[in-house]
């Protein structure tokens, strides 16, 4: 039950997948996807993972759907690779990170390295009183009295509750990095400037696609007008979504844009942005839609502040983690052809398939990972756009006196 | 869902919103800001280069039409005083032959007036010789025949007779 529900998502993530590759629609349609969902259930049943906890070489079909589901969770500790030595044992090789809990005794601070690799929940950290297990990258504290923690069908602690988790997990690491490469690689850009109009170096690869997300991305879905106040923050999201995507794809194994709450913090930003700087038009045509009966216009509304407040920053934050999520279990369901069809291929027949289709499917990630960093952008900037769109300016007249259709219109049509 | 409601980690979404605001503002206040204003200024800057050097091309035409037609008014002029110097000339040449034919007309009066009065005064000079010379030869003459006195007697009947003729 657990598994099958498990392939329902994952057939979920490429179909949403898909979907962008073809410039999105908003509404899921899954009859005409039925094809796809039928060639990922087929294919689903080769990574088929069960909750088994072995700390040994990952080979057989349980561990690779363990592993994979395993990495595309946050993790409390960086991991970089695992061996096993000559006396049999299993080696994890990484380091650990800080832990930070809220906890009912209030703050704990501690290493990740306390679990020593638990991921099930038998290695019982105790702080302040409080004691945390974790299962499946999860921290949960205990509750007063419990000595083991009780796992239900679904693998739920059933005597824990979770606690506010501000650890620096390995998803906040990627986060840290990439600001700072952010921070140096721009201010340095920046800097270029002042001296020289043509900037030298990684400065003019730079250069391009700041032009790019501003002449592409803002002005032309923000309009001529307002979009200086707003470039900022699209450069911002468009860059940070677009290297946390690509280091996704090396083998650190970051998985910072396909977690929930990444992605969700995004698009809430980007919800404020344009809730805040909504205009008078914005909440009129919202709240009461001008040009269609009266009677109309309450439910119009309720559909409106539905769209703004849940489907767009829901649309937002769920492509953006179903693409990058879908393309990390692919990659690594192929990578793992190795080990499954070596019965049926042969070792050499199953690397080279594995080899052949995850060579083509990263690439296809490569430029998933810009497309989506893009539609997050340019989504955003259409947001932005509806909610600061003038509807009623000036309008060209021709000869006879009729409206001339601007630029200006055409996009208020059109959103 | 359920799944995914149970993944949602409440404390990295709080970690991630302070993380990405303060990106955000480190961003916008150290790079955007600072390169926005630069490309603007570039592209502004750009435009003004291409105007400037439009005009500037503009001017050079307009120039050079000046100059042509400057060389071209020069020509002109030049034209002009050569015609004129030619035809200055030329009526010096016609005035000074005028003038010398008149001269030499006049010259050639004078010298025929000249010869004329000479030969007037040779004629009468020669004249006036011959009359003399005429003179001393029939005195000579007249000397020698008269020298004997039947001669003087004979002429003297000559002379008589002659006179009664007349």
């Amino acid at each position: 039950m657990y598994y099958v529900k498990n392939d329902y998502f994952c057939a979920k993530f490429l179909k949403l997948k898909i979907f962008d590759i073809e410039i999105m629609r908003e509404v899921l349609n899954s009859a005409k996807n039925g094809m796809l969902l039928v060639f990922l259930c087929l294919s689903a049943q080769v990574f088929a993972w069960s909750d088994t906890q072995d700390e040994g070489a990952v080979s057989t079909e349980e561990e690779i759907k363990e592993y994979i589901d395993h990495h595309v969770k946050d993790a409390h500790d960086f991991h970089l690779f695992s061996y096993t030595n000559d006396a049999g044992e299993r080696v994890h090789v990484g380091f650990p990170l800080p832990v930070i809990l809220w906890s009912s005794e209030g703050l704990v601070t501690f290493m990740s390295s306390a679990f020593h690799h638990d991921d099930a929940g038998e290695v019982i950290v105790e702080r302040k009183g409080a004691r945390f297990v974790k299962v499946h990258s999860k921290i949960y504290e205990l509750e007063a009295g419990a000595t083991q923690v009780d796992l239900d069908a679904k693998d739920h602690p059933t005597n824990a509750h979770k606690v506010l988790d501000f650890s620096i997990t390995k998803s906040v690491v990627g986060i840290l990095l990439v600001g700072l490469f952010m921070l140096w690689a721009f201010s340095s850009l920046a800097r270029q400037y002042k001296n020289k109009s043509v900037p030298t170096g990684f400065g003019r690869v730079l250069e391009p696609l700041v032009l790019y997300v501003r002449d592409e991305i803002a002005k032309p879905n923000i309009g001529e007008k307002k979009y200086r106040q707003f470039t900022g923050y699209l450069l911002t999201v468009f860059f940070f979504i677009w290297i946390l995507n690509l280091l996704g794809l090396t083998p650190f194994g970051f998985n910072v844009t396909g977690q929930l709450a990444v992605t969700a913090a995004l698009a809430v930003v980007t919800l404020v942005i344009y809730t805040v700087s909504g205009n008078k038009d914005y909440w009129m045509h919202m709240l009461w839609m001008p040009g269609v009966p009266v009677l109309i216009r309450p439910v119009l509304a309720v559909i409106e502040l539905a769209g703004a407040f849940l489907i767009k920053p829901f649309s937002l934050l769920v492509r953006l983690f179903a693409n990058i999520s879908a393309g990390h279990i692919v990659v690594m369901s192929l990578i793992a052809i190795m080990f499954t069809l070596q019965d049926s291929l042969g070792a050499v027949g199953a690397t080279g398939l594995s080899l052949v289709l995850s060579f083509f499917i990263t690439l296809i990630e490569v430029l998933v990972a810009f497309l989506q960093a893009y539609i997050f952008t340019m989504l955003s900037a259409l947001f932005i756009g509806m909610a600061v769109a003038e509807h009623d300016h000036e309008h060209h007249h021709d000869t006879e006196g009729h409206k001339v259709p601007d630029a200006e219109d055409v996009r208020g049509d059109f959103i | 869902m359920e799944t995914l409601i149970n993944d949602f980690s409440p404390g990295l979404f709080i970690v991630q919103t302070i993380l990405l605001l303060g990106l955000i503002f480190l961003l916008v206040k150290f790079a955007w800001k600072p390169i926005m204003n630069s490309l603007d200024e570039r592209e502004t800057g750009i435009q003004d280069a291409l105007a400037a050097a439009e005009k500037a091309r503009a001017d050079m035409q307009n120039l050079q039409a000046d100059n042509e037609k400057m060389i071209q008014e020069a020509r002109a002029e030049r034209e002009a005083m050569l015609k004129e110097a030619r035809e200055i000339k030329d009526k010096m040449i016609a005035d000074s032959k005028e003038q010398a034919k008149i001269e030499g007309d006049k010259m050639i009066q004078q010298a025929q007036a000249t010869i004329e009065s000479e030969k007037m005064a040779a004629v009468a000079e020669i004249k006036g010789q011959v009359a003399e010379l005429s003179v001393s030869i029939a005195e000579k003459l007249i000397k020698e025949q008269l020298a004997g006195k039947d001669k003087q007697m004979k002429l003297v009947d000559t002379l008589l007779g002659d006179i009664k003729l007349s």
